[in-house]
């Protein structure tokens, strides 16, 4: 039976992570995430379920202590927004270079540097493209509810398990402050040490037993013949994971005449946006990608022989516009309307953009 | 049924737990919500709004550019927000330091004397309820049971002695609000 | 000929007097000849294997001479980034806390990089062990400065000697570990002398044993030559050691509750 609850998506992504079964989370305060911690501190979940939490001296300890318990074969998770993120990046590319199972959670704010405090959306090339170094992806998926918050742990954990793999939730500041509807999942028991072994036991780094090689976790190789076979093993699963995983959600585009393609709060602006056109008479649809990455490169390239112009809306100055265009292969116009650091845009002024930019001067 | 309202305020004015009210309200009665705060550097004094959308749809944007309702609590607000009320929409608001009152001549303008009331009844931290219960006057987009349940909801455990005087705050704001224009 | 002893046969017939553990594996040291690392490895194995915690014991090696740690430990090993290792080891401990966890750093990456992960993880009194090599320099890089190099210390980036006026005094993290309260045993050891190995080794035991019985940190200084790092032989790195390490970083338990 789900539980009925008014949450902020902050709660909801702290409360799901106790339902779900998750082993640990270390993190450290940054506005406007903090609630995940702040719930879970609140909720004593050493007690609900035995789930570790710790506030670390830094977001470098963080997401580090997650690659620790991540070795292990735990379900390990961090949450953090944007400059926590970076200082993370490090971590991240050593546990997507070890290829650790882990959850990270970005609550966005309004960048570059310090930035603002408000929500924005400007690390879709950071979580997507990289953000730390060497070739490697994160599952990137990005809720546009308060309910998504709570149902993307566990659909993290999923996917960062069966691809060992590190799988990032990119939400912004407004999901992780509004308050909504949510369905809870009923609790899930944390795994018992050994089922984790007898899950896990090929790979994590939890002691050495006599019938098995040493498991090592690390992202050295130093020789780089040794590497490149490494990298080509990534690759491939990056392949898989692009053939197998992409999510996303279409409305109203059977009959679209212009197509919009926003994710997270752009995405919930853009369902406005959608209404307010129709009631004009203008034809227009929504490509809301949920897995940013694996991008839904393939929907957007059918979708472009049918509609006129596509309007790329983000709380950046265009970062998702280049993989709108990279899918699009020059079929269509494609634009781009965003506001940033902090501001969010207002749906009417989305309406204007794709009537200014796709109609008027087509 | 939607109805998309903005409060906006100081902090500490309880703008934002009015909003919860009326979500948690909404859900009681098995409609959809959002709360949306727009939140600044200040934890206190400073100005703060909520948007909250209750309607018998899925809800699309938390944000928005125009609203059915805007409930005023102070002039920085009513500079910003009177404009984005729809035509024949409702102003709701309290006087106490509006120095240029509304002007619009298309939308509903109410006025509750929240503060002075209140203040009247021995206790300013109830200024909220009084407005609260002016706007379920108005606009009874959710029952009264509902908003009870939605109330002793949204107020911690250890203050549910106080619901009482909540109560009875929201029937007298319900009592004293006042026409000033309809259209 | 009948009566012609073998080699074999000494061995058969002989008494055993050492033996390597078999928690270490037998890839090659990639450590300098005359490098103290390879007895750090061998005595922190030895007491694994005498404690009988094989099966329960994670460790966490560094970035810097021995980030391959874990090539000679035969045991169960995450690489840790650099400086990193206090707090991975808080990651993988805190989810299993019946086991066992240590980490193994130099001073570049334990004094310098990793000085936050350091002091935090001690003043939280995380119940791990950590073993600290310190040999006043950067070995693996080439011999760079380090947080604990000397003053006066020629190293590739002090060519003319430490000038702590400009570039700092050298850390004694041993006894500014030594002052949180979540540290229960602090003590700085060598293993250039048999005697000292032996010591070194009881402290290593101690710090294992602490943890078994939930005491807190233990953290473990070794002070050791680099003599590529150092442009010495061996035996005259021992010597400087004595001479020039030793009055700075003076040997013995600094706190042992």
């Amino acid at each position: 039976m789900k539980e009925l609850r008014l949450m902020k998506g902050n709660e909801a992504i702290a409360e799901a992570a106790i339902r779900c079964g998750v082993d640990a989370y270390y993190g450290y305060p940054i506005t406007p995430q903090s609630e995940v911690m702040e719930y879970l501190m609140s909720e004593e979940p050493h007690k609900r379920t035995g789930m570790v939490v710790l506030q670390a001296e830094s977001e470098v300890a963080s997401i580090n202590m997650v690659y620790g318990a991540a070795s292990g074969g735990k379900l390990a998770m961090t949450s953090s927004s944007s400059p926590g993120i970076s200082l993370m990046s490090e971590g991240i590319s050593y546990i997507a270079g070890a290829e650790l199972p882990c959850l990270v959670v970005n609550v966005q704010r309004g960048g570059p540097g310090l930035g603002t405090i408000q929500p924005g959306q400007a690390d879709y090339f950071q979580s997507t493209k990289g953000g730390g170094h060497g070739d490697y992806r994160l599952i990137v998926l990005a809720p546009a509810s308060v309910q998504e918050m709570a149902d993307f742990v566990e659909l993290s954990f999923e996917l960062a398990f069966k691809y060992r793999n590190p799988a990032m939730i990119l939400s912004d500041g407004a999901i992780g402050q509004m308050m909504e509807k949510v369905y809870l999942p009923a609790q899930k028991e944390r795994l018992s040490n050994e089922e984790v072994e007898k899950r896990h036991g090929s790979w994590a780094s939890i002691g050495k037993k006599p019938n098995r090689e040493r498991n090592i976790i690390t992202s050295l190789a130093l020789q780089s013949e040794v590497q490149e076979k490494h990298n080509f093993k990534l690759q491939a699963k990056y392949k898989q994971i692009e053939e197998t995983e992409v999510r996303y959600e279409e409305l109203n585009c059977e009959d679209a005449e212009y197509l919009l393609v926003a994710y997270g709060t752009s995405a919930r602006i853009c369902q406005k946006v959608v209404q307010l056109g129709r009631e004009k008479g203008i034809k227009i649809g929504l490509l809301r990608p949920i897995t940013l990455w694996p991008f839904p490169s393939q929907i957007i390239n059918k979708l472009a022989n049918q509609v006129k112009g596509i309007l790329s809306v983000e709380m950046s100055a265009g970062q998702m516009i280049e993989d709108v265009k990279l899918a699009v292969e020059g079929k269509v116009k494609v634009m781009h309307y965003g506001r940033f650091g902090g501001m969010i845009p207002a749906p009417d002024e989305v309406l204007n953009a794709l009537e200014e930019k796709l109609i008027k001067n087509n | 049924m939607t109805e998309e309202i903005i409060i906006a305020g100081f902090g500490g004015q309880g703008v934002l737990s009015m909003g919860k009210i009326l979500a948690y309200s909404g859900i009681m009665q098995d409609q959809e919500v959002s709360w949306m705060p727009s939140y600044g550097p200040e934890m206190r004094g400073g100005t703060a709004n909520v948007t909250v959308i209750v309607s018998d749809e899925r809800i699309s944007s938390p944000i928005l550019n125009e609203y059915d309702t805007a409930i005023i609590l102070n002039q920085q607000s009513l500079d910003k927000f009177e404009k984005m009320v729809k035509p024949g929409g409702l102003l709701l608001y309290d006087n106490n330091g509006i120095i240029h009152p509304p002007t619009r001549k298309d939308i509903n303008i109410q006025l509750v004397e929240a503060a002075k009331e209140a203040a009247l009844m021995g206790s300013t931290k109830i200024f909220n309820m009084v407005v609260l219960g002016a706007y379920l006057k108005l606009k009874p987009i959710v029952n009264m049971e509902n908003v009870m349940k939605g109330l002793k909801k949204s107020i911690p455990e250890r203050h549910h002695k106080l619901l009482p005087m909540n109560e009875q705050a929201i029937k007298r704001g319900q009592e004293i609000v006042q026409e000033v224009q309809v259209v | 000929m009948e009566d012609t002893i073998t080699t074999q046969d000494i061995i058969k017939n002989g008494e055993l007097v050492f033996e390597k553990t078999s928690c270490l594996t037998d890839n090659v040291l990639s450590y300098c000849p005359g490098c103290g690392h390879g007895v750090a490895h061998r005595i922190t194995m030895e007491v694994i294997d005498e404690m009988g915690i094989q099966s329960e014991t994670i460790g966490i090696a560094p970035v810097g001479c021995s980030v391959l740690a874990y090539d000679f430990m035969n045991i169960d090993m995450q690489g840790a980034a650099h400086g990193r290792a206090p707090a991975v080891a808080t990651g993988i401990k805190r989810v299993y806390p019946e086991k066992y966890v240590f980490t193994y750093q130099g001073d570049g990456d334990l004094a310098a990089i990793g000085t936050a992960e350091t002091i935090h993880a001690c003043n939280r009194g995380e119940n791990i062990v950590i073993i600290f090599i310190n040999n006043g320099i950067y070995g693996m890089t080439g011999g760079q400065m380090a947080p604990t190099t000397l003053e006066g210390m020629q190293t590739s980036t002090s060519p003319f000697g430490r000038d702590v006026e400009r570039m700092g005094h050298p850390l004694k993290m041993t006894e500014l570990v030594a002052t949180l309260p979540g540290t229960c045993f602090v003590t700085r050891q060598a293993v250039h002398t048999p005697s000292a190995v032996r010591k070194a080794k009881k402290a290593i035991r101690k710090a294992f044993e602490n943890q078994k019985e939930n005491k807190g940190l233990s953290f473990i200084e070794i002070v050791s030559n680099c003599n590529s790092g150092w442009k010495m032989t061996p035996v005259k790195s021992n010597q400087w050691m004595e001479e020039h390490m030793f009055p700075f970083y003076p040997l013995g338990d600094i706190k042992d509750v």
